[in-house]
C-alpha cells in the first residue's frame, strides 16, 4: 500500500515485472519496496521447507527476499529486493519453487519437517554408504540451493582500483557523516563509503528532526559541503566488504547496478582502500523475536517497517501490529500511525510498558502463533494467562538493535557483551587504526551517534598530527531503549531463528541435546547463519537461546568469528575484469605482424603467442607443413622467431666469477667472441634450465634461459647476486624484449647471411662454431651474430633491436628466396630438436638430473656452482635412467610421449617400469616417429627392443633404443 | 598487505613474489668437507615459527630487489623490511 510522502519520486513512473507479471513503481523504490507498494507481500520460499516468505527487512541484511534479477546472460541468483533499486524494465523471478509461487510442490518438505531436522544429514544418508553418490547426494543438491545460473558468460565489464586516504569512514549514516565533516573540514585526505545510494543511513528511515527541520535538509548540506572539498571523496552505492590487513580493505562500488544495462560504464569496482585510520559507522541491524509461524508473509522487522513507512512510503499492510521488548517498537507504532496505517496493538513483552501514542497497548504479553498461508492474517497473543486473535496484514518484530562490528572483527577481535545495552558491542581488539562510531559502538541515538563519530574523526585524525575541529552538531534527540530481554517466545510449533537457513529453535534445542553447544558446533550441525546472509539477523539471537539452554551467560557461549565479505561479492568483480584474453598479458613476438600476413598458425607459450607453422596453399594437415619446414630446413635455410627465449645482460668486473658460481659447468674458461653451453642446477642437485652463454667482451656476457622459465631464471640470478653473493661486480638486466633474435639454420645460412651483414667475415675460419660477435647489418643496423644451432644443422641466431625484428624477417625470406629460405614455427623446430637429441622443457621437468640428460660429466667437483654439492647425493648418484633415442620397430607404429617403457616380456607394474618417453614426434628424416624417453641403464642399452605401453588407449609399441642424436651424431655439420 | 620497501617506501604485497625463510642467505661452503651435510640441512630443514619469521621477498614487479621482511606470522604484523643485500653483507663482514 503507498503512502504520502517518502523520498519517493511520484512524478516519474518505472515499470517491472515479477514472475511475468507487470507493476509499477517510482524512482527510490526498491524491488522490495515497490513490490510492497503493490501489496505482494509472497516474495520466495524457504530454503529447506518452501515455506511462503516475504520481505523481512529493509536492508542488506534481509534473510528472506531473495529474487532472479534480469533475464538471459545477465540473470542473477539470490538477489536481495531490498537492496535493488528499481529500474524501469526490471525483471525478477521468485525462487526455489516449482511450478509456481504460491502452488509449490516441493512444499511437502513442510510436513516432514521432522525428519529434516539440525544435522539430518549427518545422520540420515549414512546408509547404505554406496547411495551416498549414487542417489543421496544428487537427490540432496537437486533439491537444495536457491535460484539458479544463467550459465552463459556475464556480458559486462568490470574494473579494479587503488584509493589511498588518510581517513576511510564506513557508513554515511549520523555518526559517519559527522565524522566526514570533522574530517574533511580538516584537510584530511577522506573516503566516505556508503552501501546505499544515498547518504544518510538511518536518518533517511527516520522521521528525527535535526536543528528542527527534516533531517534530509541538513544531509543536502552536509552533501553539499562535501561536493565543495576536494579532498574527500564521496563513495555511494560502495560496500566495504572487508578488513585486510595493514590498513587495506576491500570495497565493491555498484556503478551500474541500478541501471538496466551499463551501457559505456563498467557494473561494478573491485576497490583497494589503504587507509592510515578508518572509522567503522556501520549503524546496527535489528533482531527479532522467534515465536510460532513467525515466518510468514507479513512479518517484518519494526524498523523495517518504520523505514517502508518513512522513506519509501509503503506499508505492507493497511492493519499493523507492532511486538516489542523495548521502547524503539513503540517509535514505530507512532510513525505508522502519522502516516495514517493502523496499528491494531503493540504487543509488549515489558509488564511496566506505557502506550506513547494513541494505539492499543497489551503490556507483559507476547504473540505466540499466527495465521495466514502465503500471507499475515493475524496473531495470537498470549497475556494475563489467556489468548486472543487479533487480525493483522503485517506485524513488526522489534527485539533490540545488534552492532554491526562485523569490520572490527574481521581480524579476529571478539566482540565484549554489555549487560545494559543487551548486546555485543566492538572489543578492544580492532585492526590497527581503527576506531568504532555510532550505533556500531552501541551510540545508537542520533545526538550520541554524531557526537561519537566527530570525535572519532578528532581521535582518528590526531593521532596522524591532524588537528580537527569538533564541528557544531545539529540539535538531535536521543530515544532510551528500555530493552528487557526476551530471546524467543516459549511454547510448541517451530519457531524461526535463522529464515534463509531455516534454523528453528527446535533445532537449536536440539544441537543441545545432542552435545553441540560451541558455538562453532551449532553452527554447524543446525547450517544456523551459514546462507548468503551470514545470520546477521539470526547469530545473536541463536547465541542467547543456547545460553538459556546451558544455563551459561551470553558471554560465556561465545560469538561466532566475522569474516569478510560482509555481504556476498560477485566473483565477477573480483575478477575485476581479467577474464578471458585479458587474463593475462598477450606478449607477440617482433616477427607477429609478418607471420601473421604469411598465414601463420599461432600457438600459445606461457603468456607468448608464437608461430607454430606456415601452411602453404595446398596443404591440408598440419603435419604436411611441418614435415615441409623441416626438410627445406635441413636441406637449405630456415628462419624461425626465437625472441621469446630470455636474454640476461651480464656485466661487470666479476661477471666471469658470478656465472661460474651459478652454471654447473665452467664457465670462467670461456673466451671472448665464444659461446658454451651452460646448464643450471636447482640447490637440490636436480637440472633447473639451460641455454647459452655468449662472452661478448671482458666484463660482458649475455646469457639464454628457455622461454618458459626466462621469469623464475632472472629472479635466481638476482637471487644469487644479491643474496648470495653481495660481493660481486656483477649488474644485471633482462634483455628479453629488448632484442629481436632469430634462429637461420641449415646448410644454405652462411649464405643467406652473408646477404645482410654488413662486411662481416663469416667464414668457418674466421667465424667458426660457437663464435659471437658485434655486428652491423643491412646498413648499419647494430646486431648480435651467435654461430650455435638447436636443429644440427650449420645454423646462427642473429640478434637486433626488437623494432626491426618484423622487418628483418620479411628481408631474410626475400633475399634467401632463391635457396629456398623457409619461415618456420614451434613444431619444425621442436621435430629438428628431438631429432638432434637436444633436451627441452619435457625433460628439464624438474625431476631430471644432469646425469640422467647424459651431461653428468658437465658437472664440475673443482667449484662450488649452485647445486653441485647436492648432485652427490647418494639416490641421484645411483639413478639410472638416461636419455635415449627411440625408434619403432615397425615403422608405421606411433611413440607416444607419456608411454611407459618396460623390458620387451616384463609383466607392467611399478615394479618392472624402467621409464618413459619424454617428447615424441615424426621425423620426416627418418620416415617415422621418433621419441625420447629416460630409461634405466639406457646408455648401455643401445640396439635392445623394448617395449611402450601407453594402456589408456590399449597401446604396446616395440621400440628399439638408439642414440638420442638421430641427425648427425658427430656434429660435423654443425661445423662446416 | 603493504611492506615497506627500504628504497620505495610502503608497496603492495602483490608487487612481490615470496621465497620463504631469510635462512637461504647463509648458503653453506659447498668445498667444505661437510658440505653434504650441511647443504642437506640448507636446502631441506626450514624453521616454522608461530610470530616473529624473517622471510625473503622478490619485488619483481617493481624494483628486482630482494628485500629481508619481519613478519609476524600471526597478526601479519611487518615489523621491518631491509635490503637482502645489507644483510647479506652485513653477515658475510661478521663471519670474516
Amino acid at each position: 500500500m503507498r503512502l504520502a510522502g517518502g523520498l519517493i519520486d511520484l512524478g516519474r513512473t518505472l515499470r517491472f515485472t515479477f514472475d511475468g507479471k507487470p507493476y509499477e513503481g517510482h524512482p527510490g523504490d526498491t524491488l522490495a519496496s515497490a513490490l510492497l507498494a503493490n501489496d505482494v507481500r509472497l516474495v520466495g520460499r524457504s530454503f529447506k521447507y518452501h515455506r511462503p516468505r516475504g520481505v523481512f527487512s529493509a536492508g542488506s541484511e534481509e534473510p528472506n527476499a531473495l529474487v532472479e534479477l534480469r533475464s538471459g546472460a545477465r540473470r542473477e541468483p539470490n538477489t536481495r529486493a531490498t537492496v535493488t533499486e528499481l529500474f524501469d524494465g526490471l525483471e525478477a523471478h521468485s525462487q526455489n519453487r516449482w511450478p509456481s509461487l504460491s502452488f509449490d510442490a516441493l512444499a511437502v518438505n513442510d510436513l516432514f519437517a521432522d525428519f529434516l531436522t539440525a544435522g539430518f544429514y549427518y545422520k540420515t544418508f549414512m546408509w547404505p554408504r554406496a547411495l551416498w553418490e549414487k542417489l543421496y547426494e544428487p537427490a540432496i543438491r537437486r533439491a537444495a540451493g536457491l535460484g539458479s545460473l544463467s550459465m552463459q558468460p556475464d556480458p559486462d565489464a568490470y574494473d579494479k582500483g587503488f584509493l589511498h586516504c588518510d581517513l576511510l569512514v564506513v557508513g554515511a549514516g549520523a555518526a559517519g557523516l559527522a565524522a566526514a565533516l570533522t574530517a574533511a573540514r580538516a584537510g584530511a585526505r577522506v573516503i566516505l563509503a556508503d552501501e546505499d545510494s544515498r547518504l544518510g543511513g538511518r536518518l533517511l528511515s527516520e522521521s528525527d528532526r535535526l536543528d528542527d527541520a527534516p533531517a534530509g535538509e541538513w544531509i543536502t548540506k552536509a552533501e553539499a559541503e562535501f561536493a565543495s572539498l576536494p579532498n574527500i571523496r564521496v563513495m555511494r552505492r560502495t560496500t566495504v566488504f572487508g578488513a585486510f590487513d595493514h590498513g587495506v580493505y576491500g570495497a565493491v562500488e555498484r556503478v551500474s547496478d541500478h541501471l538496466a544495462e551499463p551501457g559505456a560504464q563498467v557494473r561494478q569496482t573491485l576497490w583497494r582502500i589503504t587507509a592510515k585510520r578508518t572509522i567503522l559507522a556501520a549503524g546496527a541491524t535489528e533482531r527479532h523475536i522467534p515465536f510460532r509461524n513467525n515466518d510468514r508473509p507479513g512479518i517484518i522487522l519494526a524498523g523495517a517497517l518504520r523505514a517502508y513507512a518513512n522513506r519509501w512510503a509503503v506499508s505492507p499492510a493497511r492493519r499493523v501490529a507492532i511486538f516489542t521488548n523495548n521502547d524503539d517498537g513503540h517509535r514505530t507504532a507512532r510513525d505508522l500511525l502519522a502516516k495514517g496505517v493502523g496499528v491494531a496493538a503493540v504487543v509488549d513483552s515489558r509488564a511496566d510498558a506505557r502506550a506513547t501514542g494513541d494505539y492499543r497497548l497489551i503490556a507483559g504479553a507476547t504473540v505466540s502463533g499466527s495465521k495466514g498461508r502465503l500471507g499475515l492474517t493475524s496473531i495470537e497473543v498470549t497475556h494475563g494467562g489467556g489468548t486472543e486473535w487479533i487480525a493483522c496484514g503485517a506485524l513488526g518484530v522489534s527485539g533490540g538493535w545488534n552492532p554491526n562490528v562485523h569490520l572490527a572483527s574481521h581480524h579476529r577481535g571478539r566482540p565484549i557483551w554489555d549487560e545494559a545495552l543487551q548486546t555485543f558491542l566492538p572489543g578492544d581488539d580492532f585492526p590497527a587504526g581503527m576506531v568504532v562510531a555510532g550505533a556500531a559502538a552501541g551510540q545508537g541515538g542520533t545526538a550520541a551517534a554524531m557526537a561519537s563519530g566527530a570525535e572519532a574523526a578528532v581521535t582518528a585524525l590526531s593521532a596522524l598530527g591532524i588537528e580537527a575541529k569538533r564541528p557544531t552538531l545539529p540539535r538531535a534527540e536521543d530515544a532510551a531503549a528500555g530493552l528487557q530481554p526476551l530471546w524467543h517466545v516459549p511454547g510448541k510449533g517451530r519457531a524461526w531463528v535463522d529464515f534463509q537457513n531455516d534454523v528453528t529453535v527446535k533445532d537449536v534445542k536440539l544441537a543441545y541435546q545432542e552435545n553441540m553447544r560451541p558455538v562453532e558446533h551449532l553452527k554447524r550441525w543446525t547450517t544456523l547463519g551459514m546462507a548468503t546472509d551470514q545470520g546477521k539477523t539470526a547469530n545473536v539471537t541463536a547465541l542467547a537461546v543456547m545460553a538459556e539452554l546451558t544455563g551459561k551467560s551470553i558471554p560465556q557461549t561465545g560469538t561466532t568469528i566475522f569474516r569478510p565479505p560482509y555481504t556476498p561479492v560477485s566473483l565477477s568483480v573480483l575478477g575485476g575484469g581479467d577474464s578471458g584474453a585479458h587474463f593475462r598479458p598477450t606478449r607477440l613476438t617482433p616477427s607477429h605482424e609478418w607471420a601473421k600476413a604469411q598465414g601463420a598458425v599461432f600457438v600459445e607459450v606461457g603468456q607468448w603467442m608464437r608461430a607454430q607453422y606456415f601452411p602453404q596453399a595446398g596443404e591440408t594437415h598440419w603435419r604436411q607443413t611441418v614435415d615441409r619446414e623441416v626438410l627445406a630446413t635441413r636441406k637449405g635455410v630456415g628462419i624461425c622467431d626465437v625472441t621469446t627465449l630470455g636474454k640476461v645482460d651480464v656485466q661487470g668486473a666479476d661477471a666471469a666469477e658470478f656465472l661460474d658460481r651459478l652454471y654447473c659447468n665452467a664457465m670462467k674458461s670461456l673466451k671472448v667472441g665464444m659461446v658454451r653451453y651452460g646448464l643450471m642446477l636447482r640447490e637440490d642437485g636436480h637440472a633447473y634450465d639451460d641455454g647459452t652463454c655468449a662472452r661478448l667482451g671482458e666484463q660482458h656476457y649475455v646469457v639464454t634461459t628457455t622461454t618458459a622459465q626466462a621469469g623464475p631464471v632472472y629472479r635466481h640470478m638476482e637471487f644469487a647476486r644479491q643474496c648470495l653473493w653481495p660481493e660481486l661486480d656483477v649488474q644485471l638486466i633482462s634483455t628479453t624484449d629488448a632484442w629481436a633474435q632469430f634462429s637461420v639454420a641449415g646448410p644454405s645460412a652462411r649464405r643467406l647471411l652473408e646477404r645482410v651483414v654488413d662486411g662481416f667475415d663469416l667464414s668457418n675460419e674466421a667465424f667458426p662454431f660457437m663464435a659471437c660477435a658485434g655486428l652491423t647489418v643491412c646498413g648499419g643496423l647494430r646486431a648480435r651474430l651467435f654461430r650455435i644451432s638447436f636443429s644440427g644443422e650449420l645454423a646462427y641466431e642473429i640478434a637486433v633491436p626488437a623494432r626491426y625484428g618484423n622487418a628483418l624477417m620479411a628481408r631474410l625470406v626475400e633475399r634467401g628466396a632463391d635457396l629456398g629460405a623457409t619461415p618456420y614455427g614451434t613444431e619444425a623446430l621442436g621435430v629438428m630438436r628431438i631429432e638432434k637429441g637436444h633436451a627441452a622443457g619435457n625433460e628439464l621437468n624438474g625431476q631430471t638430473t644432469a646425469q640422467m640428460l647424459g651431461m653428468g660429466r658437465m658437472v664440475s667437483a673443482k667449484k662450488d656452482a649452485i647445486g653441485t654439492v647436492m648432485t652427490r647425493r647418494e639416490g641421484l648418484v645411483a639413478e639410472t635412467r638416461t636419455l635415449v633415442g627411440l625408434q619403432p620397430v615397425d615403422p608405421a607404429e606411433p611413440v607416444v610421449a607419456g608411454s611407459h617403457l618396460f623390458a620387451g616380456d616384463a609383466a607392467q607394474n611399478t615394479e618392472t617400469d624402467q621409464g618413459w618417453i619424454t617428447s615424441a614426434c615424426y621425423s620426416p628424416h627418418l620416415g617415422s616417429a621418433i621419441g625420447l624417453g629416460l630409461l634405466a641403464n639406457g646408455a648401455e642399452r643401445l640396439g635392445e627392443v623394448i617395449v611402450a605401453a601407453n594402456p589408456l588407449q590399449g597401446q604396446r609399441v616395440a621400440l628399439r633404443v638408439v642414440s638420442p642424436h638421430f641427425i648427425d651424431p658427430e656434429g660435423e655439420r654443425l661445423r662446416v | 598487505m603493504l611492506i615497506p620497501h627500504p628504497l620505495l617506501g610502503p608497496r603492495d604485497a602483490q608487487e612481490f613474489t615470496y621465497l620463504g625463510d631469510a635462512a637461504l642467505l647463509n648458503r653453506p661452503d659447498g668445498m667444505a668437507a661437510d658440505a653434504q651435510a650441511a647443504f642437506n640441512d640448507y636446502v631441506y630443514l626450514r624453521d616454522n615459527p608461530a610470530g616473529v619469521h624473517r622471510e625473503l621477498w622478490f619485488h619483481e614487479q617493481g624494483d628486482r630487489s630482494w628485500v629481508v621482511v619481519t613478519r609476524n606470522t600471526v597478526t601479519h604484523e611487518i615489523l621491518g623490511a631491509e635490503l637482502a643485500r645489507d644483510v647479506a653483507l652485513a653477515a658475510k663482514a661478521g663471519a670474516a
